[in-house]
């Protein structure tokens, strides 16, 4: 706080967006269109012309790796609800196939679990324009989609590598390889975690310390939208298998691919063997179907942890750079953080204090959440771990999804725990009440009894 | 419906809600058309056509009346459905996020104010 030009205790003049200010953002992704699309759609509101101009090497309407953002591509119930609201409704060009129903595979048996409202509202998309060996271009890519909804709005977008930033009077300077230092009233740094650019930031003093990260392994195996609909269908397929090393295993379809993630702990090569040739995954694909050396595939950083100081004065990190959902929803994270910065920015001001009072609370509430989130992958590692967990999980789901009614509790925490549409905190409370946990118990009890009938 | 279509989708005439439900939900048209009436004494009187992007039913997600009028598909339309209880959860932390229905709302009271002074003039 200090005395503003008209004599009143109040913000610094200086660290306010005014018109005509200039905002650059490095990284093109969600989390950089999403700042960028809500500072002018806030300023328009506002009645503040703002110049904004995204930094983004890559052409997200090229094929991988030159178009590509590495990620498993899966848009959530809760984001595709929110976009909705934003006015931004997902077209059928860019989602490649509409989520209905996950199917759970564990080697006790699987069982299908139906989205709550019999509707498509999750959707399986790419980041660029597909697969290295795509065929033929058949849907766009997401994040083309929404530079193209920013550009619109009215941002500029320069392909072109930043390669040096400096701080004049406070205010930052952006170097692009081959041009000027140029000056910008605010700097918004979206490069995610795999992004070289973060090392500009990392090694200049500024107190920002990027997240804890681990590796993930994505593979896409072409294998024809007649094969998908026959093998895979709406569905996603997740898996609870007691593969050392493997947390979470996914096989998405996406139009012509099935795009298979891994999340786990120093995936290599011979985790990902194990996990292909486990007979639960052979069920999912077509007869006789062999892996691809050639396919498509990427081991991305992701982000399992919160940044130290994602902010100064008109300097903030937004999305992954910044904090992110444990394991899920990294799309709907970047839509909360980019959201919360833009309010911020243009309502509050752009200094550390205001990023610190309006900006810092959201990404806390994410960071918060993913401390619950680990507690319920350490439950879910006990129930890979042990079989007659395994056998309660898939009883009490399948009594749940054969019969109507308001109480599916466990296929409404493994819904939320696969499709990241609810914060980690509603599925421990729900997974915590005595209703889940009395038939949760007694199924356990069944399944742990000598005389239970076994699945085989 | 289309692989990558979001949402669910309703052939011609066929209802998407009905008026005196009791609504938890409202609509985005994804796409298509969507008439909006009203039903008294087994008149039907058509309101208004909505289209692509429109918000419809937006009023159960802040009243528990019930739906003041139906809506039926014309031709084939795609609607995504918004749940209230998980909107008005992410409206509390982020109230910006009611902006545009606010903005939709505010435009029907508009549409209606110049509709009641449309109707006054013409029965002067």
């Amino acid at each position: 706080m200090t005395v503003n030009s008209s004599g009143q205790l109040g913000k610094r003049d200086d660290l306010q967006l005014v018109d005509g200010s200039k905002v650059a953002v490095i990284g093109g992704g969600p989390a950089g269109s999403f700042v960028s699309y809500f500072l002018l759609e806030m300023a328009e509101r506002s009645g503040l012309e703002l110049d904004v101009e995204i930094f983004e090497p890559r052409d997200f309407s090229c094929v991988a790796p030159k178009g590509c953002n590495m990620c498993g591509g899966i848009i959530s119930e809760t984001l595709v609800q929110n976009l909705a609201a934003e006015g931004i409704n997902l077209p059928s060009t860019v989602v490649q196939r509409g989520i209905e129903s996950y199917m759970l595979h564990m080697d006790v048996g699987s069982v299908r679990i139906e989205t709550p409202v019999q509707e498509k509202r999750i959707g399986a998309v790419y980041r660029g324009a597909g697969p290295r060996d795509l065929k033929t271009s058949k849907w766009g890519s997401f994040d083309h989609h929404l530079e193209r909804l920013t550009v619109a709005k009215g941002a500029r977008v320069t392909r072109n590598r930043v390669v040096d930033v400096s701080f004049d009077g406070g205010r930052p300077l952006v170097t692009v390889k081959g041009g000027q230092p140029q000056s910008y009233d605010l700097l918004v740094v979206a490069v995610g975690v795999n992004s070289a650019a973060l090392k500009l930031f990392t090694e200049n003093g500024l107190g920002y310390k990027a997240p804890a990260s681990t590796k993930t392994f994505i593979t896409e195996y072409y294998l024809g939208e007649e094969v998908i609909e026959r093998t895979l269908g709406d569905s996603m397929h997740v898996f609870l298998l007691n593969i050392p090393r493997l947390e979470f295993a996914a096989i998405i379809p996406k139009g012509d691919y099935a795009s298979v993630c891994l999340l786990g702990e120093s995936i290599d090569k011979e985790l990902v063997q194990s996990f292909l040739d486990a007979p639960q995954v052979r069920a999912c694909m077509p007869d006789g179907w062999a892996t691809d050396p050639r396919s498509c595939q990427c081991s991305p950083k992701i982000s399992v942890g919160a940044a130290i100081q994602p902010y100064a004065d008109r300097l903030v990190f937004v999305g992954d750079c910044g904090v992110t959902r444990l394991y899920k929803d990294g799309i709907g994270a970047a839509y909360r953080t980019a959201k919360a910065c833009a309010t911020t920015a243009v309502f509050e001001g752009i200094s550390e204090a205001d990023f610190r009072r309006h900006y810092w609370p959201v990404c806390r509430s994410i960071s918060t959440d993913n401390s619950i989130g680990k507690l319920s992958f350490t439950m879910t590692r006990q129930i890979q771990k042990w079989r007659f967990a395994r056998r309660a999980v898939l009883r009490m789901t399948e009594k749940e999804q054969r019969r109507s009614g308001r109480h599916r509790d466990m296929s409404q925490v493994l819904w939320d725990m696969f499709t990241g549409s609810a914060p980690y905190r509603d599925i421990v409370t729900l997974a915590m009440h005595p209703r889940f946990l009395a038939r949760f118990g007694w199924e356990l009890f069944v399944a742990a009894s000598p005389f239970s009938p076994t699945e085989d | 419906m289309g692989k990558g279509e979001l949402g669910k989708t309703y052939s011609d005439g066929e209802i998407i809600t009905r008026q005196g439900d009791i609504g938890d939900c409202m609509y985005v048209i994804q796409h298509g058309q969507v008439q909006v009436l009203v039903e008294k004494d087994g008149v039907e009187t058509p309101l208004r056509i909505a289209k692509e992007g429109e918000f419809m039913g937006e009023m159960a997600i802040f009243d528990h009346e019930e739906r003041s009028a139906t809506l039926r598909a014309v031709g084939e339309a795609r609607l995504l459905t918004i749940d209230k209880k998980n909107f008005l959860k992410r409206v509390h932390s982020d109230p910006s996020l009611a902006f545009r229905l606010v903005q939709t709302m505010s435009k029907r009271v508009r549409d209606l104010s110049d509709e009641v002074a449309r109707l006054r003039s013409t029965d002067d």
